[in-house]
């Protein structure tokens, strides 16, 4: 039906897009740790050494964990696995709130403990009405 | 079946349709606007910043369309050899980018007020970025080169480049740690967005969906016009 040339031409197309997949692909996989934008606490565990570098942990802040005393702010940071407890002063995002997603950045003082220097809120994909929430409970 | 293309035909068409899509655009436009901006709930959480929404999601989801679009016709008029193609994924390229700028700039604005910062260098941030840095080669290539032959094959190599960056922007937020929230909307499972916030956003993106058309129509029948000044009556 087609020449084949067009054939050859559709071929080369097809050939180049399944290396460039795989390359990507490759590349990613080989890069994971520096994709992902933050860790879990249950991550921040598994370490074998501390470094001393910045890194960003990221979960849920635990219920009833948030303290502030004068300008500084302590939460704990949860997975519902592993928990890391958290220092911060500084401004805090609107959407900060418990049991709701954080993303901390700043450095680890041992396996438990972070002093942040930065607050990040993570907001989840749910969007509706505030009457719908009340609805639907405290959840 | 693709010799069939007529400049003369198409110019036509492309010539007279604009006005009556301007005007669809700005009826759609306004009806988006008012729901989302007036008529549409605050959200529970982030009240009023939510609105940015109904720009940032639709221009993402145009941007990405567009590119998989052009992606697609390159390759098609590489393969089949057709120039119309190649003018069709050119017409289409300058919207794309325009609003994969909108995408990128609203979302930088949505995230000072919720997440506490305008940048992160999150896999779905980063690879919008890079989808922007695509579209942009493939704009200045056209300008670069004078060989039309020369345009449509590094043209084609750009878009082959680019789409591989675009599965990589939809499931970034599934992969990886994100600071980017999941996507809201499923085709398959229950939307996690409430149908009162829903129904705006579809209608935005329609809204932005005619402007696209009608860039692309109006860049179309400029190319129509450079290839009727060149006396040329066939592709």
């Amino acid at each position: 039906m087609y020449g084949r040339k067009v054939k050859l031409r559709f071929l080369f197309i097809v050939i180049v897009l399944i290396t460039l997949i795989l390359t990507i692909f490759l590349i990613l996989k080989s890069l994971e740790e520096n994709v992902v934008y933050f860790q879990s606490p249950t991550e921040i565990k598994s370490l074998t050494e501390l470094k001393n570098s910045k890194i960003r942990v990221g979960g849920m802040v635990k219920k009833g964990s948030i303290e502030i005393n004068s300008n500084e702010v302590n939460f704990v940071i949860t997975d519902y696995k592993n928990e890391i407890s958290v220092s911060y002063s500084g401004a805090i995002p609107n959407l900060f709130a418990e049991d709701k997603g954080v993303v901390a950045e700043g450095f680890l003082k041992d396996k438990n403990f972070f002093s942040a220097t930065k607050i990040l809120a993570k907001h989840d994909e749910n969007y509706m009405p505030p009457e719908v929430k009340e609805a639907l409970g405290d959840k | 079946m693709f010799k069939m293309f007529e400049p003369n035909k198409i110019f036509q068409f492309t010539s007279r349709a604009p006005k009556y899509v301007l005007f669809l655009f700005v009826v759609v436009l306004s009806v988006g606007l008012v729901e989302a901006l007036v008529l549409s709930p605050e959200d529970y959480k982030q009240s009023d910043a939510v609105r940015i929404m109904y720009v940032h999601v639709p221009s993402a989801w145009i941007s990405l369309g567009i590119f998989s679009s052009i992606t697609f016709l390159s390759i098609c008029g590489f393969v089949f050899k057709n120039k119309n193609f190649f003018l069709i994924s050119k017409s289409l390229a300058p919207s794309g980018f325009v609003f994969n700028l909108i995408a990128l700039v609203t979302g930088s604005i949505w995230g000072k007020p919720t997440w506490g910062t305008w940048w992160a260098w999150d896999a779905r941030i980063t690879s919008m970025l890079i989808l922007l840095l695509f579209y942009a080669m493939y704009l200045i290539i056209w300008r670069i080169y004078d060989s039309e032959e020369k345009v449509y094959k590094i043209s084609t190599a750009i878009t082959i480049f680019g789409i591989i960056n675009v599965p990589i922007i939809k499931y970034s937020v599934d992969w990886w740690n994100t600071l980017h929230q999941p996507a809201s909307i499923n085709i398959l499972s229950k939307s996690s967005i409430h149908s009162s916030m829903l129904y705006p956003l579809l209608i935005m993106t329609a809204a932005f969906a005619l402007f696209s058309l009608l860039i692309f129509l109006m860049k179309y029948n400029t190319e129509l016009i450079k290839i009727k000044n060149k006396g040329l009556d066939r592709l």
